[in-house]
């Protein structure tokens, strides 16, 4: 199942309603919309399809949250052969993330988590997130790409617990930070805990800011620095944008994420 | 014949050593002149300064394009006046299609030239037009700009940005190196049909090879930041038989 959580602060945009959910423009969602729209909304804790291919779910930062709104699941058990994607597209003034916790608890489970945050000035945001891999064949992948601006700072603390048992584990991890001006701060911690001895487990991090060289080779062929500096953005939020396998939603997250890169980072 | 390009005593330094120590240089409408020369004399560096890159500083000396002063250009200025460089080191863009891209240059280019905006339709059958040229693979066009892409592959798609954007006066850096026999034909004969008696080109090498297929008017050896003979074509063949010491 893929699901595309958008946390945002109030402006959030209207997804077809082909893809499973209509998110409303600036209104709180109505579940009655959603059982109708072919989502079913089992408790305030998991949000599971009914059909369709992708949910795209939205927590927005200026209403008080309610019933009727989304509640990101704060933990995720994942049983024998569940797979499970999330995409989170994290935009300036968004809402805090609750800290998260994800157990592989059946063979052959495997989670995805890809993020792209947006931070512009004066954001404070933490990804926390915790992925158990407690049986044996699962697998678990978290990619993270913070845009971080203005006084922003932004954590991520992403732990991986492999229990005893869980032989043939493949978890990764990698973070990417581009730092645009001098007061933000992206931290990253990634912590691998892996008590199990056939596994295979990797984390990355990497920091930067915007390359010159690729700058100079756009502007050589007639792009303002404005326009490279947009297209250098985008490329950076572009892996994350790519797993999205819904191709409607995906074309809408990047015209929304170019939309956000315009107006605040360019 | 008009003017083109006018070099006079250019003097350009990077992390404060001197590379360039006094380049002269003209060139004409319809000219192709080749910069030959050993490693380090200068040669990438001075298509770098005349493209504008910011790592290095002019010191001395005075280049104007068409007339007009060249150096308080930026590099988009530079590009939409109509100079081209095709880098020796292309660079990747992640995440950006060829396509993309120079719709955004061509764009750009056309806004600031006053021009009306290409057509979707317009834009696809240049673009088409240019890859035929450049015997390039449609599928192409949704690539990456240069990622994953072949020596050769990064210099071809170099030359049908040039293609796309039908510069005046084009610079080839190092076009050549890491090309087989079969791309070095295509990216020449590529070169030699954009060429028309108006324009220019500027071909900096270090070999022979290429100046077979695209044959220059004038052949300029640049040693120590500094042009130290100027010839025509003849002067090619005496390069590779003597090397550059004996100068």
């Amino acid at each position: 199942m893929e699901q595309i959580w958008i946390f945002d602060n109030g402006s959030v945009r209207s997804f077809p309603a082909a893809c499973g959910l209509a998110v409303a423009s600036g209104s709180a969602v109505d579940p009655a919309a959603c059982i109708s729209s072919g989502l079913a909304v089992a408790s305030d804790s998991a949000v599971r399809a009914a059909s369709g291919t992708c949910d795209v779910l939205a927590q927005d930062s200026t209403r008080p949250a309610s019933a009727a709104q989304y509640t990101l699941p704060q933990e995720i058990y994942l049983s024998e052969g569940e797979q499970l994607a999330w995409t989170f597209l994290i935009l300036p003034g968004a809402p805090s993330l609750p800290s998260l916790k994800v157990v592989l608890q059946g063979e052959h489970a495997d989670f995805s988590l890809n993020v792209l945050c947006l931070a512009g000035e004066k954001d404070r945001q933490t990804i926390e997130i915790e992925v158990v891999h407690a049986t044996p064949n699962a697998s678990s992948s978290q990619l993270v790409r913070c845009i971080a601006t203005g006084d922003s700072r932004v954590n991520f603390d992403g732990r991986i617990r492999v229990m005893p048992d869980a032989q043939k584990t493949q978890a990764y991890q990698s973070s990417h930070a581009l730092l645009l001006s001098e007061k933000a701060k992206i931290s990253a911690l990634p912590q691998l805990e892996i008590y199990a001895d056939d596994v295979k487990c990797s984390h990355g991090a990497s920091s930067g800011s915007l390359d010159e060289n690729e700058q100079f080779y756009m502007r050589s062929r007639g792009l303002t620095l404005e326009q490279a500096r947009l297209l250098q953005l985008h490329s950076f939020a572009w892996p994350v944008l790519q797993t999205v396998q819904n191709e409607t939603v995906r074309e809408e997250m990047v015209a929304r994420v170019d939309e956000v890169l315009t107006t605040f980072f360019v | 014949m008009n003017t083109l390009l006018e070099i006079k005593d250019l003097h350009a330094t990077i992390q404060g050593k001197e590379i360039l120590k006094g380049i002269n240089l003209t060139i004409r409408e319809g000219e192709i002149h080749a910069i030959m020369g050993p490693n380090g004399a200068g040669k990438s560096t001075l298509g770098a300064v005349l493209t504008g890159k910011p790592q290095y500083e002019v010191t001395q000396g005075e280049v104007l394009f068409k007339g007009q002063d060249l150096l308080a250009m930026s590099p988009e200025e530079r590009s939409w006046a109509g100079l081209f460089l095709s880098f020796q080191y292309p660079v990747e863009i992640p995440g950006v299609s060829i396509t993309n891209f120079m719709k955004t240059a061509l764009s750009c280019r056309r806004k600031a030239q006053g021009l009306p905006e290409l057509s979707p339709a317009e834009f696809l059958a240049l673009r088409k037009e240019k890859m035929a040229l450049l015997q390039m693979k449609q599928e192409f066009a949704k690539r990456e700009v240069n990622v994953g892409f072949s020596g050769g592959e990064k210099k071809r798609n170099e030359i049908f940005q040039m293609a796309m954007l039908d510069p005046d006066l084009s610079i080839l850096d190092e076009t050549d190196s890491g090309l087989d026999v079969d791309a070095l034909r295509i990216v020449a004969d590529g070169v030699n049909k954009l060429h028309t008696p108006q324009k220019a080109s500027i071909v900096i090498t270090h070999y022979q090879r290429l100046l077979d297929y695209i044959v220059p008017d004038f052949v300029h050896i640049l040693k120590d930041g500094r042009i130290i003979k100027t010839a025509g074509r003849e002067l090619v063949a005496e390069i590779e038989e003597k090397g550059y010491e004996g100068l």
